[in-house]
Protein backbone atom coordinates (compact mmCIF):
# COMPACT_ATOMS: atom_id res chain seq x y z
CA UNK A 1 0.00 0.00 0.00
CA UNK A 2 1.05 3.32 -0.84
CA UNK A 3 0.27 4.80 2.46
CA UNK A 4 3.02 5.86 4.39
CA UNK A 5 2.68 7.87 7.70
CA UNK A 6 0.61 10.96 9.07
CA UNK A 7 2.34 14.57 8.85
CA UNK A 8 1.45 17.44 10.28
CA UNK A 9 -0.49 19.93 7.81
CA UNK A 10 1.02 23.01 9.62
CA UNK A 11 4.90 22.17 11.00
CA UNK A 12 5.40 19.04 8.26
CA UNK A 13 6.20 16.66 11.60
CA UNK A 14 5.55 12.98 10.79
CA UNK A 15 3.23 10.40 13.10
CA UNK A 16 2.94 6.77 12.78
CA UNK A 17 -0.22 5.56 11.05
CA UNK A 18 -2.27 5.40 14.41
CA UNK A 19 -5.38 6.84 15.88
CA UNK A 20 -4.04 10.73 16.20
CA UNK A 21 -5.52 13.36 14.56
CA UNK A 22 -3.29 16.72 16.13
CA UNK A 23 0.58 17.59 16.34
CA UNK A 24 1.70 17.42 19.62
CA UNK A 25 4.10 20.45 19.02
CA UNK A 26 2.14 22.99 17.37
CA UNK A 27 -1.91 21.52 17.49
CA UNK A 28 -1.76 21.27 13.71
CA UNK A 29 -3.98 18.76 11.79
CA UNK A 30 -2.82 15.43 10.75
CA UNK A 31 -3.00 14.10 7.19
CA UNK A 32 -2.06 11.09 5.44
CA UNK A 33 0.96 11.20 3.81
CA UNK A 34 1.41 8.30 0.82
CA UNK A 35 4.07 7.27 -1.44
CA UNK A 36 3.07 6.90 -4.58
CA UNK A 37 6.26 6.28 -6.90
CA UNK A 38 5.92 2.87 -7.19
CA UNK A 39 2.13 3.71 -9.43
CA UNK A 40 3.25 6.46 -11.54
CA UNK A 41 5.24 4.50 -14.17
CA UNK A 42 1.71 4.01 -16.21
CA UNK A 43 -1.02 5.90 -16.33
CA UNK A 44 -2.77 3.63 -18.34
CA UNK A 45 -2.06 0.61 -16.56
CA UNK A 46 -3.53 2.54 -13.49
CA UNK A 47 -6.66 3.26 -15.39
CA UNK A 48 -7.62 -0.32 -15.67
CA UNK A 49 -6.49 -1.67 -12.56
CA UNK A 50 -9.17 1.01 -10.94
CA UNK A 51 -11.74 -0.04 -13.76
CA UNK A 52 -11.15 -3.35 -12.91
CA UNK A 53 -11.30 -3.10 -8.93
CA UNK A 54 -14.93 -3.56 -7.06
CA UNK A 55 -18.65 -1.74 -7.96
CA UNK A 56 -17.43 1.05 -4.24
CA UNK A 57 -14.64 3.02 -2.95
CA UNK A 58 -12.01 0.42 -2.55
CA UNK A 59 -11.49 0.49 -6.45
CA UNK A 60 -9.39 3.56 -4.94
CA UNK A 61 -7.61 1.65 -2.57
CA UNK A 62 -4.23 2.70 -3.67
CA UNK A 63 -5.53 6.20 -2.83
CA UNK A 64 -6.97 5.41 0.31
CA UNK A 65 -4.72 5.20 4.31
CA UNK A 66 -5.78 1.59 5.02
CA UNK A 67 -2.78 -0.81 5.36
CA UNK A 68 -4.50 -4.19 4.18
CA UNK A 69 -6.28 -3.20 1.16
CA UNK A 70 -9.36 -3.23 0.84
CA UNK A 71 -11.42 -4.91 3.52
CA UNK A 72 -12.06 -8.52 2.94
CA UNK A 73 -9.96 -11.63 1.59
CA UNK A 74 -9.99 -9.79 -1.96
CA UNK A 75 -11.00 -6.50 -3.82
CA UNK A 76 -14.03 -7.79 -4.94
CA UNK A 77 -15.17 -9.51 -1.81
CA UNK A 78 -14.87 -6.07 -0.83
CA UNK A 79 -18.13 -5.40 -1.87
CA UNK A 80 -19.92 -7.45 0.81
CA UNK A 81 -18.39 -6.38 3.80
CA UNK A 82 -19.46 -3.77 5.82
CA UNK A 83 -21.88 -0.99 4.22
CA UNK A 84 -19.42 -0.09 1.23
CA UNK A 85 -20.06 3.50 -0.20
CA UNK A 86 -19.32 5.26 -3.40
CA UNK A 87 -20.08 4.59 -7.37
CA UNK A 88 -22.94 7.02 -7.11
CA UNK A 89 -24.55 8.66 -10.43
CA UNK A 90 -23.49 10.93 -12.22
CA UNK A 91 -25.78 12.65 -14.11
CA UNK A 92 -25.92 15.14 -16.98
CA UNK A 93 -28.55 17.86 -16.08
CA UNK A 94 -29.37 19.53 -19.06
CA UNK A 95 -32.67 20.70 -18.00
CA UNK A 96 -31.06 22.47 -15.04
CA UNK A 97 -28.24 23.63 -17.54
CA UNK A 98 -30.86 25.33 -19.59
CA UNK A 99 -32.60 27.02 -17.14
CA UNK A 100 -29.13 28.74 -15.58
CA UNK A 101 -28.13 29.59 -19.45
CA UNK A 102 -25.03 26.90 -18.66
CA UNK A 103 -23.95 24.40 -21.20
CA UNK A 104 -23.09 21.54 -19.16
CA UNK A 105 -23.92 20.98 -15.62
CA UNK A 106 -23.84 17.32 -13.88
CA UNK A 107 -24.89 16.25 -10.77
CA UNK A 108 -22.72 14.18 -8.75
CA UNK A 109 -26.20 12.46 -6.26
CA UNK A 110 -24.20 11.28 -3.26
CA UNK A 111 -27.40 10.59 -1.89
CA UNK A 112 -27.12 7.09 -3.75
CA UNK A 113 -24.70 5.77 -1.05
CA UNK A 114 -26.28 3.29 1.52
CA UNK A 115 -27.50 5.52 4.52
CA UNK A 116 -28.00 8.26 1.70
CA UNK A 117 -25.22 10.56 2.12
CA UNK A 118 -21.74 11.12 1.70
CA UNK A 119 -20.85 10.34 4.58
CA UNK A 120 -20.41 6.74 4.07
CA UNK A 121 -17.55 7.53 1.55
CA UNK A 122 -15.54 8.84 5.20
CA UNK A 123 -17.14 6.64 7.73
CA UNK A 124 -16.44 3.41 5.18
CA UNK A 125 -12.87 4.69 5.15
CA UNK A 126 -12.32 5.55 8.97
CA UNK A 127 -14.18 2.37 10.21
CA UNK A 128 -11.48 0.24 7.97
CA UNK A 129 -8.66 1.90 9.45
CA UNK A 130 -10.25 1.41 12.62
CA UNK A 131 -10.75 -2.23 12.54
CA UNK A 132 -6.92 -2.29 11.47
CA UNK A 133 -6.21 -0.45 14.54
CA UNK A 134 -8.23 -3.31 16.83
CA UNK A 135 -10.77 -1.01 17.70
CA UNK A 136 -13.92 -2.42 18.91
CA UNK A 137 -15.88 0.44 19.34
CA UNK A 138 -16.95 3.65 16.81
CA UNK A 139 -18.19 7.07 17.69
CA UNK A 140 -18.84 10.43 16.17
CA UNK A 141 -20.20 13.61 16.87
CA UNK A 142 -22.88 14.28 14.36
CA UNK A 143 -24.65 17.09 12.56
CA UNK A 144 -27.15 13.84 11.65
CA UNK A 145 -25.49 11.70 8.33
CA UNK A 146 -22.78 11.03 10.00
CA UNK A 147 -25.01 9.80 12.73
CA UNK A 148 -26.82 7.47 10.23
CA UNK A 149 -23.75 5.99 8.83
CA UNK A 150 -21.81 5.18 11.58
CA UNK A 151 -24.67 3.88 13.41
CA UNK A 152 -25.41 1.88 10.30
CA UNK A 153 -21.66 0.96 9.58
CA UNK A 154 -21.18 -0.08 13.55
CA UNK A 155 -24.40 -2.91 12.81
CA UNK A 156 -22.72 -4.12 9.78
CA UNK A 157 -19.65 -4.90 10.74
CA UNK A 158 -20.85 -5.56 14.34
CA UNK A 159 -18.83 -3.12 16.20
CA UNK A 160 -20.54 -1.08 19.07
CA UNK A 161 -21.17 2.33 18.18
CA UNK A 162 -21.75 5.68 19.98
CA UNK A 163 -23.60 8.56 18.28
CA UNK A 164 -23.66 12.13 19.83
CA UNK A 165 -25.93 14.74 18.34
CA UNK A 166 -27.49 18.01 18.89
CA UNK A 167 -30.59 17.33 20.64
CA UNK A 168 -32.42 19.59 17.74
CA UNK A 169 -31.74 17.62 14.56
CA UNK A 170 -34.27 16.87 12.14
CA UNK A 171 -36.89 13.61 13.40
CA UNK A 172 -35.58 11.93 10.13
CA UNK A 173 -32.38 11.72 10.99
CA UNK A 174 -32.65 10.76 14.67
CA UNK A 175 -34.93 8.02 13.64
CA UNK A 176 -32.45 6.61 10.68
CA UNK A 177 -30.12 6.69 13.47
CA UNK A 178 -31.36 4.68 16.66
CA UNK A 179 -32.68 1.99 13.71
CA UNK A 180 -29.40 0.64 13.91
CA UNK A 181 -29.07 -0.05 17.34
CA UNK A 182 -26.70 2.61 18.43
CA UNK A 183 -25.65 4.04 21.75
CA UNK A 184 -27.73 7.28 20.53
CA UNK A 185 -26.60 10.19 23.03
CA UNK A 186 -28.85 13.78 22.05
CA UNK A 187 -26.55 16.53 23.32
CA UNK A 188 -28.35 19.99 24.90
CA UNK A 189 -26.34 22.24 22.54
CA UNK A 190 -25.12 23.25 19.49
CA UNK A 191 -23.03 20.95 16.72
CA UNK A 192 -19.73 22.94 17.99
CA UNK A 193 -20.86 21.51 21.95
CA UNK A 194 -21.25 18.10 20.78
CA UNK A 195 -17.67 18.32 18.95
CA UNK A 196 -16.25 20.09 21.81
CA UNK A 197 -17.46 16.93 24.41
CA UNK A 198 -16.26 14.14 21.92
CA UNK A 199 -13.29 15.59 21.81
CA UNK A 200 -12.76 15.66 25.28
CA UNK A 201 -14.18 11.97 25.39
CA UNK A 202 -11.83 10.99 23.10
CA UNK A 203 -8.70 11.28 25.28
CA UNK A 204 -10.63 9.36 27.88
CA UNK A 205 -12.12 6.35 25.92
CA UNK A 206 -10.77 3.67 24.10
CA UNK A 207 -13.24 4.21 21.06
CA UNK A 208 -12.43 4.89 17.37
CA UNK A 209 -14.44 8.80 17.20
CA UNK A 210 -14.58 8.91 13.35
CA UNK A 211 -14.18 12.15 12.89
CA UNK A 212 -11.60 13.17 16.12
CA UNK A 213 -9.11 10.76 16.48
CA UNK A 214 -9.41 8.75 13.47
CA UNK A 215 -10.00 12.36 10.87
CA UNK A 216 -6.92 11.97 8.93
CA UNK A 217 -8.10 8.13 7.37
CA UNK A 218 -12.19 9.76 7.60
CA UNK A 219 -11.05 12.81 5.89
CA UNK A 220 -9.35 10.54 3.02
CA UNK A 221 -12.68 9.41 2.38
CA UNK A 222 -13.74 12.30 0.59
CA UNK A 223 -11.53 11.80 -2.04
CA UNK A 224 -13.10 9.02 -3.78
CA UNK A 225 -15.72 11.97 -4.93
CA UNK A 226 -12.92 13.59 -6.93
CA UNK A 227 -11.78 10.19 -8.56
CA UNK A 228 -15.13 9.14 -9.06
CA UNK A 229 -16.27 12.50 -10.76
CA UNK A 230 -13.33 12.18 -13.07
CA UNK A 231 -13.64 8.20 -13.91
CA UNK A 232 -17.36 9.17 -14.99
CA UNK A 233 -15.83 11.71 -17.07
CA UNK A 234 -13.55 9.66 -18.68
CA UNK A 235 -11.09 10.46 -16.90
CA UNK A 236 -10.86 13.67 -17.22
CA UNK A 237 -11.57 16.98 -15.06
CA UNK A 238 -14.33 19.29 -14.65
CA UNK A 239 -13.95 23.53 -15.24
CA UNK A 240 -15.12 23.63 -11.25
CA UNK A 241 -17.49 21.79 -8.76
CA UNK A 242 -19.73 23.52 -6.24
CA UNK A 243 -19.64 21.87 -3.16
CA UNK A 244 -21.44 22.70 0.14
CA UNK A 245 -19.21 23.51 3.30
CA UNK A 246 -19.45 22.95 7.00
CA UNK A 247 -16.17 21.67 8.33
CA UNK A 248 -14.55 22.66 4.76
CA UNK A 249 -13.08 19.30 4.90
CA UNK A 250 -15.20 17.43 2.22
CA UNK A 251 -14.29 20.92 -0.28
CA UNK A 252 -10.54 20.68 0.25
CA UNK A 253 -10.30 16.47 0.21
CA UNK A 254 -12.39 17.19 -3.03
CA UNK A 255 -9.43 19.32 -4.70
CA UNK A 256 -7.04 16.93 -3.21
CA UNK A 257 -8.26 14.25 -4.77
CA UNK A 258 -8.53 15.85 -8.30
CA UNK A 259 -4.77 17.03 -7.58
CA UNK A 260 -3.90 13.72 -6.32
CA UNK A 261 -4.25 11.76 -10.16
CA UNK A 262 -3.25 15.51 -11.87
CA UNK A 263 -0.08 14.52 -10.65
CA UNK A 264 0.01 10.90 -11.14
CA UNK A 265 -1.36 11.39 -14.79
CA UNK A 266 -4.65 9.98 -14.55
CA UNK A 267 -6.07 13.32 -15.69
CA UNK A 268 -4.65 16.00 -17.46
CA UNK A 269 -5.80 19.90 -17.57
CA UNK A 270 -6.50 22.82 -15.09
CA UNK A 271 -7.57 21.94 -11.80
CA UNK A 272 -11.29 22.46 -11.58
CA UNK A 273 -12.23 25.98 -9.84
CA UNK A 274 -13.81 25.23 -6.43
CA UNK A 275 -16.69 27.07 -5.51
CA UNK A 276 -18.00 26.40 -1.88
CA UNK A 277 -21.36 26.45 -0.41
CA UNK A 278 -22.40 28.06 2.93
CA UNK A 279 -26.30 28.95 4.54
CA UNK A 280 -26.29 32.65 5.65
CA UNK A 281 -27.17 31.42 9.30
CA UNK A 282 -24.21 29.66 9.85
CA UNK A 283 -21.52 30.90 7.16
CA UNK A 284 -18.11 31.45 9.00
CA UNK A 285 -15.82 29.91 5.96
CA UNK A 286 -18.02 32.43 3.40
CA UNK A 287 -17.88 35.58 5.89
CA UNK A 288 -13.64 34.93 6.27
CA UNK A 289 -13.57 34.69 2.53
CA UNK A 290 -15.32 37.77 1.83
CA UNK A 291 -13.43 39.54 3.78
CA UNK A 292 -9.83 38.56 2.72
CA UNK A 293 -8.91 36.77 6.16
CA UNK A 294 -7.46 33.34 6.73
CA UNK A 295 -8.99 32.89 9.95
CA UNK A 296 -12.76 32.36 10.44
CA UNK A 297 -14.53 33.88 13.40
CA UNK A 298 -16.94 30.77 15.27
CA UNK A 299 -20.66 31.29 14.81
CA UNK A 300 -23.57 29.98 16.56
CA UNK A 301 -25.47 28.69 13.62
CA UNK A 302 -29.28 29.56 12.80
CA UNK A 303 -30.16 27.64 9.66
CA UNK A 304 -32.86 25.25 8.19
CA UNK A 305 -29.21 23.51 6.83
CA UNK A 306 -29.01 21.44 9.98
CA UNK A 307 -25.90 19.46 8.44
CA UNK A 308 -23.94 22.00 7.48
CA UNK A 309 -24.80 24.13 10.94
CA UNK A 310 -20.73 23.52 11.91
CA UNK A 311 -19.77 27.20 13.45
CA UNK A 312 -16.75 26.23 14.59
CA UNK A 313 -15.34 24.91 11.17
CA UNK A 314 -11.55 22.96 11.56
CA UNK A 315 -10.61 23.08 7.56
CA UNK A 316 -11.77 26.87 7.35
CA UNK A 317 -8.31 28.22 6.84
CA UNK A 318 -7.70 25.54 4.22
CA UNK A 319 -10.95 25.51 2.51
CA UNK A 320 -10.52 29.67 2.03
CA UNK A 321 -7.04 28.80 0.59
CA UNK A 322 -8.34 26.07 -1.98
CA UNK A 323 -11.15 28.43 -3.26
CA UNK A 324 -8.74 31.66 -3.73
CA UNK A 325 -6.13 29.41 -5.31
CA UNK A 326 -8.53 27.29 -7.86
CA UNK A 327 -10.40 30.85 -8.96
CA UNK A 328 -13.46 29.69 -7.13
CA UNK A 329 -15.12 31.67 -4.30
CA UNK A 330 -17.28 30.92 -0.96
CA UNK A 331 -21.03 32.13 -0.72
CA UNK A 332 -23.59 31.95 1.11
CA UNK A 333 -27.57 31.89 0.49
CA UNK A 334 -30.95 32.39 2.17
CA UNK A 335 -32.83 30.09 4.07
CA UNK A 336 -35.47 30.81 1.29
CA UNK A 337 -33.35 30.75 -0.81
CA UNK A 338 -32.13 26.78 0.50
CA UNK A 339 -36.00 25.91 -0.10
CA UNK A 340 -35.74 27.19 -3.77
CA UNK A 341 -32.55 25.31 -4.42
CA UNK A 342 -34.39 21.86 -3.30
CA UNK A 343 -37.33 23.07 -5.27
CA UNK A 344 -34.86 23.68 -8.24
CA UNK A 345 -33.27 20.35 -8.29
CA UNK A 346 -36.02 18.19 -8.14
CA UNK A 347 -37.80 19.87 -10.86
CA UNK A 348 -35.12 19.66 -12.85
CA UNK A 349 -33.37 16.69 -12.55
CA UNK A 350 -35.80 14.59 -10.57
CA UNK A 351 -33.56 14.27 -7.23
CA UNK A 352 -34.54 15.80 -4.20
CA UNK A 353 -31.70 16.50 -1.65
CA UNK A 354 -31.86 17.77 1.63
CA UNK A 355 -31.26 21.40 2.81
CA UNK A 356 -27.15 20.94 2.06
CA UNK A 357 -28.19 20.21 -1.40
CA UNK A 358 -30.90 23.53 -1.61
CA UNK A 359 -27.47 25.47 -0.10
CA UNK A 360 -25.24 23.70 -3.23
CA UNK A 361 -27.80 23.87 -6.09
CA UNK A 362 -28.88 27.95 -4.90
CA UNK A 363 -25.45 29.02 -4.75
CA UNK A 364 -24.74 27.43 -8.36
CA UNK A 365 -27.33 29.33 -9.37
CA UNK A 366 -26.50 32.30 -7.95
CA UNK A 367 -22.80 32.01 -9.50
CA UNK A 368 -24.95 31.31 -12.62
CA UNK A 369 -26.68 34.98 -12.27
CA UNK A 370 -23.73 36.69 -11.71
CA UNK A 371 -21.96 35.92 -14.50
CA UNK A 372 -18.83 34.18 -12.71
CA UNK A 373 -19.67 30.99 -14.71
CA UNK A 374 -18.63 31.01 -18.47
CA UNK A 375 -21.16 29.29 -20.66
CA UNK A 376 -18.75 26.86 -21.61
CA UNK A 377 -17.51 25.44 -18.59
CA UNK A 378 -18.44 21.79 -17.24
CA UNK A 379 -19.80 21.98 -14.09
CA UNK A 380 -20.09 19.57 -11.25
CA UNK A 381 -23.36 20.17 -8.91
CA UNK A 382 -22.00 17.92 -5.69
CA UNK A 383 -25.04 16.80 -4.20
CA UNK A 384 -24.73 15.09 -0.97
CA UNK A 385 -27.56 13.97 1.17
CA UNK A 386 -31.10 12.82 0.73
CA UNK A 387 -34.49 15.10 0.84
CA UNK A 388 -36.56 12.79 2.63
CA UNK A 389 -34.39 13.09 5.79
CA UNK A 390 -35.26 17.03 5.82
CA UNK A 391 -39.27 16.60 4.66
CA UNK A 392 -39.79 19.98 7.05
CA UNK A 393 -37.86 21.83 4.49
CA UNK A 394 -40.12 21.63 1.83
CA UNK A 395 -43.90 21.20 3.80
CA UNK A 396 -45.71 24.06 2.51
CA UNK A 397 -43.79 25.17 -0.21
CA UNK A 398 -46.30 23.36 -3.26
CA UNK A 399 -49.90 23.01 -3.74
CA UNK A 400 -51.92 19.49 -3.06
CA UNK A 401 -55.55 19.56 -5.10
CA UNK A 402 -57.89 18.47 -2.83
CA UNK A 403 -60.65 17.21 -4.79
CA UNK A 404 -64.21 14.51 -3.92
CA UNK A 405 -63.63 11.75 -6.74
CA UNK A 406 -65.44 13.15 -9.52
CA UNK A 407 -64.22 14.20 -12.98
CA UNK A 408 -65.97 17.36 -12.64
CA UNK A 409 -64.09 17.96 -9.19
CA UNK A 410 -60.76 17.32 -11.15
CA UNK A 411 -62.06 19.68 -14.18
CA UNK A 412 -62.69 22.51 -11.99
CA UNK A 413 -60.27 22.13 -8.95
CA UNK A 414 -57.10 20.96 -11.02
CA UNK A 415 -57.67 21.23 -14.32
CA UNK A 416 -58.95 25.13 -14.50
CA UNK A 417 -56.86 25.50 -10.95
CA UNK A 418 -54.13 27.72 -10.99
CA UNK A 419 -50.79 26.24 -12.09
CA UNK A 420 -48.25 26.07 -9.34
CA UNK A 421 -44.71 25.04 -9.51
CA UNK A 422 -41.84 27.26 -11.97
CA UNK A 423 -41.33 29.46 -9.14
CA UNK A 424 -37.75 28.50 -7.55
CA UNK A 425 -36.30 30.35 -10.36
CA UNK A 426 -37.93 33.56 -9.41
CA UNK A 427 -37.03 33.16 -5.73
CA UNK A 428 -33.55 32.39 -6.90
CA UNK A 429 -33.04 35.50 -9.29
CA UNK A 430 -32.84 33.77 -12.27
CA UNK B 1 -9.54 27.63 45.62
CA UNK B 2 -8.15 28.82 42.35
CA UNK B 3 -9.13 28.52 38.20
CA UNK B 4 -8.92 24.75 37.06
CA UNK B 5 -7.43 24.04 33.72
CA UNK B 6 -8.04 20.92 31.89
CA UNK B 7 -4.71 20.47 29.69
CA UNK B 8 -5.61 18.04 26.48
CA UNK B 9 -3.69 14.51 26.18
CA UNK B 10 -1.51 16.13 23.18
CA UNK B 11 0.12 18.39 26.08
CA UNK B 12 0.13 16.23 28.79
CA UNK B 13 3.60 14.82 28.51
CA UNK B 14 5.05 18.08 28.42
CA UNK B 15 2.90 18.57 31.75
CA UNK B 16 3.95 15.67 33.65
CA UNK B 17 1.75 13.83 32.81
CA UNK B 18 -1.11 15.94 34.26
CA UNK B 19 -4.57 16.19 32.66
CA UNK B 20 -5.45 19.34 34.93
CA UNK B 21 -4.16 21.95 36.71
CA UNK B 22 -5.22 24.66 39.35
CA UNK B 23 -3.54 28.28 38.67
CA UNK B 24 -4.43 31.72 39.87
CA UNK B 25 -5.69 34.44 37.91
CA UNK B 26 -8.56 36.84 37.02
CA UNK B 27 -8.64 36.64 33.24
CA UNK B 28 -7.85 33.40 31.19
CA UNK B 29 -4.45 35.30 29.97
CA UNK B 30 -3.41 35.42 33.26
CA UNK B 31 -4.27 31.69 33.83
CA UNK B 32 -2.50 30.56 30.41
CA UNK B 33 0.42 33.00 31.68
CA UNK B 34 0.36 30.87 35.03
CA UNK B 35 0.69 27.50 33.04
CA UNK B 36 3.18 28.41 30.79
CA UNK B 37 5.27 29.30 33.84
CA UNK B 38 4.45 26.06 35.60
CA UNK B 39 5.35 24.03 32.68
CA UNK B 40 8.15 24.43 30.25
CA UNK B 41 7.48 24.27 26.71
CA UNK B 42 3.65 24.53 26.58
CA UNK B 43 3.38 28.10 25.91
CA UNK B 44 5.39 28.01 22.75
CA UNK B 45 3.60 25.44 21.27
CA UNK B 46 -0.34 27.11 22.30
CA UNK B 47 0.43 30.67 21.60
CA UNK B 48 2.06 32.51 19.16
CA UNK B 49 5.36 34.77 19.67
CA UNK B 50 2.95 37.82 20.88
CA UNK B 51 1.16 35.94 23.18
CA UNK B 52 -1.99 35.22 20.79
CA UNK B 53 -3.51 31.63 20.68
CA UNK B 54 -2.73 29.81 17.94
CA UNK B 55 -5.62 28.92 15.38
CA UNK B 56 -5.72 25.36 15.80
CA UNK B 57 -6.33 25.99 19.87
CA UNK B 58 -10.00 26.46 21.10
CA UNK B 59 -10.06 28.02 24.57
CA UNK B 60 -13.10 27.23 26.77
CA UNK B 61 -14.79 28.80 30.09
CA UNK B 62 -17.01 26.91 31.59
CA UNK B 63 -17.44 24.94 28.18
CA UNK B 64 -18.40 28.19 25.98
CA UNK B 65 -15.69 29.04 23.62
CA UNK B 66 -13.47 32.23 24.51
CA UNK B 67 -13.92 33.44 20.95
CA UNK B 68 -17.75 34.03 22.14
CA UNK B 69 -16.47 35.51 25.15
CA UNK B 70 -13.58 38.52 25.68
CA UNK B 71 -10.90 36.19 24.00
CA UNK B 72 -7.93 36.05 26.18
CA UNK B 73 -9.13 38.87 28.12
CA UNK B 74 -12.58 37.31 29.49
CA UNK B 75 -12.73 37.13 33.13
CA UNK B 76 -12.34 33.81 35.30
CA UNK B 77 -13.83 33.96 38.98
CA UNK B 78 -12.79 31.22 41.70
CA UNK B 79 -13.74 27.67 40.88
CA UNK B 80 -14.06 28.62 36.59
CA UNK B 81 -12.64 25.57 34.67
CA UNK B 82 -10.65 26.36 31.79
CA UNK B 83 -10.10 23.80 28.86
CA UNK B 84 -7.60 23.59 26.40
CA UNK B 85 -8.59 21.96 22.98
CA UNK B 86 -7.33 21.18 20.12
CA UNK B 87 -9.60 22.79 16.70
CA UNK B 88 -9.46 20.53 14.33
CA UNK B 89 -12.08 17.80 15.31
CA UNK B 90 -15.24 17.52 13.53
CA UNK B 91 -17.39 17.94 10.53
Amino acid sequence: MAVTHLRCRECKAEYPLEALYVCDRCFGPLEVAYDHSALVKDADQLRRRIQAGPQNLWRYADFLPVLDGPPGPSGRLASRTGLPAGCTPLIKADRLAKQLGLREVWVKNDAANPTHSFKDRVVSVATARARELGFKTIACASTGNLANSVAAHGAALGLESYVFIPADLEEQKILATGVYGTNLVAVKGNYDDVNRLCTELSAERDWAFVNVNLRPYYAEGSKTLAYEIAEQLGFELPDRCVVPKASGSLFTKIAKGFEEWRDLGLVDGELPKMNGAQADGCSPIADAFAAGQEVCKPVKPDTIAKSLAIGNPADGPYAIEVARNSGGSIDSVSDDEIRAGIALLAQSTGIFTETAGGVTTATLAKLAARGDIDPDERVVLVITGEGLKTLDAVKGTFETHTIEPTVEQFETQVEQGTASGATALAALGV
Amino acid sequence: MGVTVKIPTQLRSAAGGESETVLDGATVREVLDGLYARYDGLGERLADEDGSLRRFVNVYVSGEDIRFLDGLDTPVSDGAEVTILPAVAGG
